[in-house]
């Protein structure tokens, strides 16, 4: 093996695997370096299976409501570790599928730990390989628990997604600390395999990235389903036996006790930027924790590049992905469309989903700006009411004077699917009235996004 | 019709060099265009023979439109369409036997009567009343987007604005109602880009005016010691001189060097000096390069050159455009002061009036001095009152010590 590359690539993620794609596209010779399976905690440990985790509890809800449309489907059984299988058979056709892409554009993939060395230089195991134009830092990120409070992650009774991804069966009950994606996605699944949850935020609401009125439907969605939902809560304490974790937990001016099964920690994600070798290369990180880049994602030290996660939030896949793109195509000479953060889509597929874009409403308060929110509801949307789909809405905030869509929200069943046109809108710089103009197809959930661009113009149709 | 310059939005034939027939070859002048700024060849892009001679000479025509087509010899050319009618989609003769068969007008200057921008943007430059033919893209494929529009109002306009009201123009076209009490005279090109950016400066631009009185006998003195060692080698005006102490200041005054730009400020280590020439019709405001870096001879042949050329309507572009600061002189016309209108992104401009024997206290007694005066208009954005009356005592003190240009 030839060990000196164009472009070598440090983490086989979303953001390290599509940038060796781009690379090896553009016609330079490139290596990927991956300590661990190809697809990184996207594929193997985080958006993918979770996925078909989630699908799994949605077919159990849908077939337990299944009387109601006609369909008999007797008394369901729930068996978590048949979901668990399937869904590892999902991570992993799609981390054979990454290995098939690094083949097909003839990637050389260096199995091993990469350690980062001066002079554009990844040793892996005993090899060194050299880059001879840059080499791109794609580390990622990994869970963390709360050791200072007692509650470090011990792999049985306190976990994170990590292990719970691996459970053989459901526990009887969990306690889920933190309410962000994680959190709503974990305590979504697990609720529909019969366990009891009990879903612990620090913040004064679930979801506090999102729009309030996001938070406040998924709240009494949670809510009504039966799952306990404690915002604005300190734990202050918590205790792992073997079988079981004891906690304290202080909210509304009152500390309460929960016994529990197990733990979940979902209170956020750290970079892994230890051990490999960032110092030493003159690779410096930001008072965050992040590696500290420039608009062109150039680390401290000229040559090297940081992408994904450890470049900075938001920590989604799909930002890493499209700044590995951006900084491939920089290398090869070409003018990339600048990257425009604010412009990333946000998406929690609980149920119902969540997908925003943009800013939120108290957002738009805090900033000042004169702006409109439209609103509607799929409780008005035929196509929702046929499927039994009708929580959740559509929320446009749009500049009064120009109707630049400043923020867009949706709740709601395919809101993760919904949210791309307003994507598109967004990075095309439509206004409201040019998604108003686009035909939607009848009866779909995509009118509500129609109406709401209409409500927020006073023009609302079908209210 | 080619886009001929970077504001260029018809043009007029002035005179056809080749005729319906005539052999042409690739780069041959095939006609003298009369642009918003100038009178500049329209070139041949391919050899061949002219043909379809669309545009007569006087006519004006869209950028884009076809004005005539090269044909390969013998070969058949289809009626092309009028050239007042929208740019045809396609070449009117075969596209593909290039060389023969292009059409006159490339296709970028076919391009050119669209502007790409997106709808906020169209609707924040319809609301602003902003042209976005005069906003540079910077999305994909040169597209307009909000951000060029939120600084469209300080960019750096690609043509050279009017600095004062022009002598009266001898208006070429003249509608005249029998019996009617006015006259409508359809605005010439370079009236219209006069009216175009006179707008983007006096309105946007907070301007306010310094104004200060120079003694001018020593200035004229040395002209005259000059002149007269020049001898037949040429000759030295107080213009010039007023050129090179203006330059000269500007490099110790850089904070006034300077343009302004939205979210930022540009400050030039050159001094490339706009000086505002009446021409017929209007004004245009040459750039002397390098100003403070020339000789007194240099300078003075510079501008000579450069207000020849423009009243003979010669101008390239890059002959007026990019200047750091201006200069207009009116006192050949006799004006004892005046202001002039700032020409955007720069931050300042001088007025100067016309110098005159005025009654001058010196020494304690009264005595008839050469006397001048300037005006300086300043953008309150970039350049304070002290920094600009900083930088106009300087002017001053070189104009009255003319050997301080030495040091």
């Amino acid at each position: 093996m030839a060990n000196s590359f164009d472009v070598i690539i440090l983490g086989g993620g979303p953001a390290g695997y599509v940038a060796a794609i781009r690379s090896a596209q553009l016609g330079m010779s490139t290596a990927l370096v991956e300590k661990d399976k190809l697809g990184g905690v996207c594929v193997n440990i985080g958006c993918i299976p979770t996925k078909a985790l989630l699908h799994s509890a949605y077919i159990a809800r849908l077939l337990s409501n299944a009387k109601e449309f006609g369909v008999e489907a007797g008394s369901v059984k729930t068996d978590y570790g048949v979901a668990m299988q399937r869904s590892r058979r999902v991570s992993d056709q799609n981390s054979k599928g990454v290995e098939f892409l690094m083949k097909k554009h003839k990637v050389t993939v260096a199995r091993g730990a990469g350690m980062l060395q001066p002079g554009r230089k990844v040793k892996v195991g005993s090899d060194v390989l050299e880059a001879k134009q840059a080499v791109l830092i794609a580390t990622g990120s990994r869970v963390k628990g709360l050791p200072q409070i007692g509650l470090e992650i011990n792999k049985t009774t306190v976990i994170s997604s990590d292990e719970a991804l691996l459970l053989e069966k459901a526990p009887p009950s969990l306690a889920v600390i933190g309410a962000g994606a994680v959190g709503m996605e974990f305590a979504d699944i697990f609720h529909a395999f019969g366990t009891k949850i009990t879903l612990i935020e620090a913040l004064p609401r679930i979801l506090p990235l999102e729009d309030a009125e996001a938070s406040d439907t998924l709240a009494r969605s949670y809510r009504k389903r039966g799952i306990e939902v404690i915002v604005g809560a300190k734990v202050k304490k918590g205790t792992a036996g073997k079988d079981k974790v004891a906690l304290e937990v202080e909210a509304g001016g009152a500390t309460q006790k929960i016994e529990v099964a197990a733990v979940l920690m979902a209170a956020g994600r750290a970079v892994n930027t230890e051990g490999i070798g960032l110092a030493e290369c003159g690779v410096q990180v930001t008072d965050r924790g992040f590696i500290k880049v420039d608009a062109t994602l150039q680390t401290t030290a000229p040559g090297y590049y940081a992408i994904g996660d450890v470049a900075g939030p938001p920590m989604l896949a799909h930002k890493g992905s499209r700044e590995g793109v951006f900084v491939t195509e920089l290398l090869a000479g070409k003018q990339p469309h600048p990257i425009k953060y604010d412009n990333v889509p946000s998406v929690t597929y609980c149920h119902p989903e969540v997908a925003s874009i943009g800013l939120t409403e108290d957002q738009c308060k805090e900033r000042k700006l004169d702006y409109v929110a439209g609103r509607f509801p799929f409780s008005a949307n035929g196509r929702a009411r046929g499927s039994g789909e009708t929580e959740g809405f559509v929320k446009i905030l749009r500049d009064k004077r120009y109707g630049e869509i400043l923020g867009a929200h949706i709740v709601g069943a395919h809101a993760s699917e919904l949210i791309h046109e307003l994507a598109v809108a967004r990075e095309n710089e439509y206004t409201v009235e040019e998604v108003e103009l686009a035909i939607h197809a009848h009866p779909t959930m995509s009118e509500a996004v129609a109406e709401a661009a209409l409500d927020s113009l006073g023009r609302v149709l079908n209210i | 019709m080619e886009a001929l310059s970077p504001t260029m939005e018809e043009g007029r034939v002035v005179k056809w060099h080749k005729r319906d027939g005539d052999p042409v070859k690739a780069g041959e002048t095939l006609a003298e265009v009369e642009t918003d700024k100038a009178v500049m060849d329209l070139v041949a892009r391919a050899d061949g023979v002219l043909r379809q001679v669309a545009a007569a000479e006087g006519q004006t025509v869209p950028v884009g439109s076809v004005v005539a087509v090269i044909a390969a010899p013998g070969e058949p050319v289809r009626a092309a369409p009028p050239p007042s009618s929208p740019p045809p989609p396609a070449p009117a003769s075969r596209p593909t036997a290039a060389p023969a068969g292009s059409p006159v007008a490339t296709p970028a200057a076919a391009d050119a009567a669209r502007v790409k921008a997106s709808p906020l943007a169209r609707r924040m430059a319809r609301e602003a009343g902003v042209d976005l033919k005069l906003v540079t893209g910077s999305g994909p494929g040169g597209r307009v987007v909000r951000k060029d529009l939120e600084s469209a109002s300080a960019m750096p306009l690609p043509v050279a604005p009017p600095s004062e009201p022009a002598p009266a123009p001898r208006p070429p076209v003249v509608v005249t109602q029998a019996g009617a009490g006015y006259e409508d005279v359809p605005l010439t090109q370079i009236r219209k880009t006069i009216a175009k950016r006179l707008a983007t400066s006096l309105g946007p631009v907070p301007h306010f005016f310094l104004t200060t009185e120079v003694d001018m006998e020593r200035a004229g003195e040395a002209r005259d010691a000059l002149n007269q060692s020049l001898g037949e080698r040429g000759s030295v005006s107080f213009n010039d001189i007023i050129l090179k102490a203006t330059a000269l200041a500007l490099v110790q005054h850089r904070a006034c060097n300077a343009w302004f730009q939205d979210d930022h400020i540009r400050y030039w280590n050159d001094v490339h000096l706009g000086m505002a020439v009446a021409v017929e019709d209007g004004l245009i405001t040459p750039v002397i390069r390098n100003a403070d870096r020339k000789s007194l001879a240099e300078l003075g042949k510079a501008a000579k050159d450069l207000a020849d050329k423009a009243r003979s309507r010669r101008l390239q572009p890059n002959e007026y455009t990019g200047s750091t600061f201006s200069v207009s002189n009116l006192g050949m016309f006799d004006i004892d002061e005046f202001t002039a209108v700032i020409n955007p992104p720069e931050a300042g401009i001088i007025a100067v009036g016309s110098i005159g024997q005025k009654p001058t206290v010196v020494s304690g007694l009264v005595t008839p001095r050469r006397r001048m005066r300037i005006t300086m208009s300043c953008d309150h954005r970039v350049i304070d009152g002290a920094t600009g009356a900083a930088f106009l005592r300087t002017l001053k003190q070189m104009l009255e010590n003319p050997l301080a240009m030495l040091l």
